[in-house]
């Protein structure tokens, strides 16, 4: 069944776009990334102009994110302290990551260097994750399903002043390091055009050392507030946002969260962690494919204001 | 309703048809016989709007009509031309070039004017009936139609970018070039149809009929169509537009609700 959109100004079919929602509410909800880096794309490709696909895939964000959360809620596993101090950081990062892109703009090519960082990082993410998780998962097995020794506790983090109790993640350090973690994923989002999730999933899994699980309910949670400005921001100055087209989306969306929610409690720490590896160098491959293999089609047009 | 006024443009063409041969001899008498006897053209269309709702999915418009003589047809035949014009607008063509081994943007050219949607229709294959300069001078033809490329000095080959951006939107069925698709009888009665794609651009359209003998054109006739937004589909892209920090609020409202009752929906479907 065919609908028209009013903002995208283009007719698509529904189930297509309740397909795409709820397979990307499926992550959201069983990895805590916010999927835009997925769905953004897929939008291009049925056809939807870039301004509407971006500002959309942020509104449908905040719905698959808040529905996530509720079950995450539920489960006790979102630490809201943690999630506001890194939402703190991401403001001050988002500011000046602004900065940052306005500079680059001008000295021209940014379109190809956000590309390259996005190849760079989630390369890097992506294969860190992958070994880390992959021995993880052969020191459990090896060691007979016996307690995985225990992370060394004692380290920078733990030296630095301002502590803080973090009881949900089971941490009691500095405010610091998680206000940093914020800040530098907020300058990325700024920079990259996306929420930042599978950067943040795995910052707070190796860089704060928190569990998991807690870290896609927390991750959840502080993508919401991201989604939300962005949507707004988008919405009000764009006039980009599409509701007929993000009502599908987040109707798939939702559910899909739901569903990707309870596949994610059945599943190991570390299986998941190995699934978002294999998911983020995917994304990795695609995107380096794109910027080496020549396009279909040498020529794009653009509006102009 | 369109059929009503259809039917009563039709017994007006016929009414007209008609009445051009019996009027002659009339005439005749009095003026001073002209050179070639103008010819008009008179146009009808299927809608005179398209109206774009939340289940439009592309469309058709129905161009037909007469050419209305005060004398017999000439000796020479004619041939007609229509073309149906969205309204233009700016737009920027980029080329990729391969730089270090990675695809780069390299090269773009602005076109000041080029239609949104345009397609052109014609009786007999345009190269025969119509001539450059008359072509020029009319801007019939598709690359014709797109106007004021400008471009930076690095870029030489602007007719590349010019051939891309027709490429692409004939893709889309935005660009058409529908040679011999347009019935013409008894060089006086003629009609063709224009698919509309989904992705049609709105605002108003102007559909061209020109007249055309020995390569260059005889008579023209102009008309509007207007292609809008209907209902729902004009009331979001309206407050969009006008009340943007309500449409945020709105789309953030709908987005955090379905997120919250999708959860509760399926805390109430486990609790069961």
């Amino acid at each position: 069944m065919q609908i028209y959109l009013p903002i995208a100004e283009v007719s698509v079919n529904m189930f297509l776009l309740l397909g795409l929602g709820g397979m990307v509410g499926v992550l959201s909800g069983m990895f805590g990334v916010g999927g835009g880096f997925l769905i953004t794309p897929l939008l291009f490709f049925i056809g939807i102009p870039p301004t509407v696909a971006v500002a959309t895939s942020a509104n449908q964000i905040i719905a698959s994110s808040v529905s996530g959360l509720f079950a995450h809620l539920k489960r006790r596993n979102v630490d809201l302290r943690m999630g506001m101090l890194l939402q703190g950081g991401g403001v001050v990062g988002a500011g000046l990551g602004m900065v940052l892109f306005n500079w680059l703009k001008q000295l021209g090519h940014v379109d190809l260097l956000v590309n390259l960082c996005y190849v760079v990082f989630l390369g890097a993410i992506g294969s860190l994750m992958f070994v880390e998780s992959l021995s993880a998962l052969r020191r459990a097995r090896g060691g007979g399903g016996g307690p995985v020794k225990k992370r060394k506790q004692r380290g920078l983090v733990h030296t630095l002043p301002m502590k803080m109790r973090f009881r949900t993640s089971g941490l009691y350090i500095s405010v610091i390091p998680p206000f940093l973690v914020g800040a530098a994923v907020g300058v990325l989002s700024a920079v990259m055009g996306v929420g930042g999730g599978f950067i943040m999933v795995p910052a707070m899994i190796y860089l704060l050392h928190m569990p998991t699980k807690v870290v896609i309910g927390t991750s959840l949670f502080q993508i919401i507030l991201v989604a939300g400005v962005t949507t707004f921001l988008h919405a009000v100055t764009n006039h980009s946002v599409d509701i007929a087209l993000a009502l599908f989306l987040l109707i798939g969306g939702v559910v899909g969260a739901q569903i990707g929610t309870r596949i994610g409690a059945k599943m190991k720490a570390e299986q998941l962690r190995i699934l978002l590896a294999l998911l983020v160098l995917s994304v990795c491959f695609k995107l380096g494919l794109d910027l080496v293999l020549p396009p279909a089609e040498v020529y794009t047009l653009t509006e102009v204001q | 309703m369109r059929l009503p006024r259809l039917s009563a443009l039709r017994a007006l063409l016929a009414a007209a048809l008609l009445a051009a041969p019996v009027a002659l001899p009339a005439q005749e008498a009095e003026e001073v016989p002209a050179l070639p006897a103008p010819e008009e053209l008179v146009l009808g269309l299927s809608q005179n709007r398209v109206a774009i709702t939340a289940n439009f999915d592309g469309s058709e418009i129905l161009i037909f009509g007469a050419v209305k003589r005060d004398t017999a047809p000439l000796a020479e035949p004619a041939d007609v031309i229509i073309t149906v014009a969205g309204p233009t607008e700016p737009i920027a063509v980029q080329r990729k070039e391969r730089r270090a081994g990675i695809w780069v943007n390299a090269d773009q050219v602005t076109i000041r004017q080029a239609p949104s949607f345009y397609a052109v229709a014609t009786s007999a294959p345009l190269e025969d009936i119509l001539s450059a300069t008359e072509d020029l001078r009319h801007r019939i033809s598709i690359p014709r139609a797109i106007r004021s490329i400008t471009s930076g000095d690095e870029v030489t080959d602007e007719d590349a970018f010019v051939e891309a951006l027709v490429r692409i939107r004939q893709r889309a069925g935005l660009y058409q070039m529908r040679e011999e698709t347009v019935g013409f009888d008894r060089q006086t009665l003629f009609r063709t149809s224009v698919p509309l794609p989904s992705s049609l651009p709105t605002g108003v359209y102007s559909v061209n009929v020109y007249l055309v003998r020995d390569g260059s054109v005889a008579s023209t006739h102009e008309t509007a169509i207007r292609v809008g937004k209907v209902g729902l589909e004009q009331w979001l892209y309206a407050l969009s537009r006008e009340q943007g920090v309500l449409y945020a609020l709105l789309a953030i409202f709908i987005a955090i609700f379905a997120g919250w009752g999708a959860s509760e929906i399926f805390r109430l479907l486990r609790n069961q």
